[in-house]
């Protein structure tokens, strides 16, 4: 017999998990609520939660005043571009280990995976005086040179997790059919791998947009994304709250949703494939 | 089976991952290494000679060290205890039958997608900042005097909304474990007359045993790199009262500009990390059938 579930028992499940579920994700409410308010109403007491005068004067503020269009494409651009770079260099990577692996491979991958372990304080120093140095201080190419070497090990472990995936027989009977190395990527592997490919990207761009150690240390004004934006925000410039908040809300809008999508493949991405 | 002509390409396919890994390891360790036995400022260009190990020694003398890896522990054992206690309890109820499971569910994931610099400074004015502060608020409700966070508990303050961003992590990771349990096991235990709490303690946990480690040693490596939460809400501060390893490394290479000095702690960071990372890699190893 199955269990029967009594009706008044998952109400009680119901209305814990949700107590629960709105408290943690309260901060975020409250972040997007503020955002609408005066910055007289958001530091009014006793606070409103929802009957103050709606406006949208903080997001015209924050987008004619700082150079915010500037920092959300700089986080776009530093984002995307190494996450691509990074798929870019995996793929074959990955393809080769999963598809004709060899004695070592388990060993590569181990060790790649290593590199990951490094604490970033550990090289910060030589990458901030190299930078320094050939001008890469506070520019777009830089981050995304950074960005895609840590994130590489995680790039590569995905793919390979997805391409393993793959039944190999496929390859071997399209390379019995005469099918070249070049036409098995792009007409065998690729269209198999494309779900694998769109996850890693999905969960890569996300670890690269909310990046806070190297986006803070080497950028500056110009190329910094939005990470630095909001951190400059700790200055009494914080003080406004309303603005603080609009500034935010935008900031973690688009990458709150497509987290939302990716739930599975966080779980396999940040385990490596130890919890499945 | 793989032809000779495969494998070769596949070297090639593999090579450019493996060289800019290499190269990124390698490179800037050693420089790290070089510069930590260099009494080497930044203010004092073309002074650079080398010390042995005097910065180790400095550093090793110089109590803010201590206080800072006192912290790091701190910081690092506080948030897995909240995460990992909070996370099992928070899985096992979002295992249960109820309505509305996936928005919950996405309601629970959600701070774990919010940059560290949002959370931190939101947390710092919107809810512990002791004028106008929800908490404050809160307090001035109850009858009670509002608490300074930042000032007079700034670690545990930290730890608290570094928890709040890595709670999100644990609960998924452990939910993902706990729905592959076999539920006729604990049908029969049930049948048997095992109570909620033996069934937890007998079936459920054990079977999270591979999890929760997998989650401890995750989050200690990304915890012993807490940065970006430090330096928006504290600065490390009051005196060194929430600055751990990484902010003390910062704050030395950065702001005072003693390259020597700070790379002596990267150093220390590195074989602090390694220590865990041993761990870490023998479990996925074991998980790994190349």
């Amino acid at each position: 017999m199955a269990r029967a579930v009594s009706t008044r028992r998952k109400a009680g499940f119901t209305i814990a998990a949700w107590i629960i579920g709105l408290a943690i994700f309260f901060p975020i409410l409250w972040t997007i609520v503020t955002s609408f308010k005066t910055e007289a109403e958001a530091i009014s007491s006793p606070p409103s939660f929802v009957f103050f005068n709606w406006t949208t004067e903080n997001y015209t503020t924050v987008l004619e005043r700082s150079n915010y269009f500037r920092h959300f494409w700089n986080s776009v651009v530093i984002s995307l571009g190494s996450t691509v770079l990074g798929l870019i260099i995996a793929i074959p990577a990955a393809w080769s280990m999963a598809f004709v692996p060899a004695k070592h491979t388990k060993n590569v991958l181990m060790w790649m995976l290593s590199t990951k372990m490094l604490p970033p304080v550990g090289v910060l120093i030589p990458i901030y005086l190299i930078f320094r140095d050939i001008g890469l201080l506070d520019t777009k190419t830089g981050l995304v040179i950074v960005l895609t070497l840590i994130n590489l090990p995680i790039i590569v472990w995905m793919l390979y997790t997805y391409f393993k995936e793959i039944p190999g027989e496929i390859l071997e009977a399209s390379r019995m059919d005469g099918a070249s190395l070049r036409d098995e990527i792009i007409h065998v592997l690729t269209p198999m791998a494309v779900p694998g490919i769109a996850s890693t990207l999905l969960l890569n761009v996300i670890l690269a947009w909310n990046e806070a150690f190297w986006t803070l240390n080497l950028t500056a004004a110009k190329a910094a994304p939005l990470t630095a934006f909001i951190a400059s925000y700790s200055s009494p410039e914080g003080l406004f709250y309303a603005k603080l908040s609009a500034a935010s809300t935008m900031a973690i809008a688009p990458i709150l949703i497509l987290g939302w999508f990716s739930q599975k493949q966080l779980v396999r991405g940040l385990t490596f494939g130890a919890v499945k | 089976m793989a032809t000779q002509h495969s494998r070769s390409a596949a070297r090639i396919m593999i090579s450019p991952a493996v060289v800019l890994l290499l190269a990124w390891m390698i490179v800037p360790l050693a420089l790290t290494v070089y510069f930590s036995l260099l009494r080497y400022n930044l203010l004092m260009p073309g002074t650079e000679r080398f010390v042995g190990f005097l910065n180790y020694k400095l550093f090793y003398q110089n109590p803010a060290f201590w206080t800072a890896m006192i912290n790091t522990l701190l910081l690092v054992g506080g948030v897995l205890i909240v995460t990992v206690v909070g996370g099992i309890l928070l899985a096992i109820l979002l295992d249960q039958p109820m309505w509305g499971q996936g928005v919950v569910r996405i309601l629970v994931i959600a701070p774990f997608f919010v940059m560290p610099t949002v959370s931190a400074l939101v947390w710092k004015n919107m809810f512990m900042n002791p004028v106008s502060g929800l908490f404050a608020e809160f307090a001035k409700a109850v009858g009670l005097q509002p608490f300074d966070f930042l000032t007079h508990a700034p670690l545990a303050s930290i730890i608290g909304i570094v928890s709040w961003q890595w709670l999100p992590f644990a609960t998924l990771i452990l939910l993902t474990a706990i729905q592959s349990l076999d539920s006729e096991q604990m049908e029969a235990a049930e049948m048997d007359g095992a109570s909620p709490l033996s069934r937890f303690w007998h079936i459920t946990l054990p079977h999270l045993s591979r999890a929760i480690t997998v989650v401890i040693l995750i989050q200690t490596i990304f915890l012993l790199s807490v940065f970006a939460e430090i330096l928006v809400t504290t600065n490390g501060g009051p005196g060194v009262a929430s600055t751990n390893l990484t902010y003390l490394v910062y704050a030395r290479s950065l702001l005072n500009f003693d390259v020597g000095g700070g790379s002596a702690g990267g150093v220390i960071a590195i074989i602090l990390a390694n220590i865990v990372a041993i761990f870490l890699m023998r479990m996925i190893g074991k998980n790994l059938d190349a």
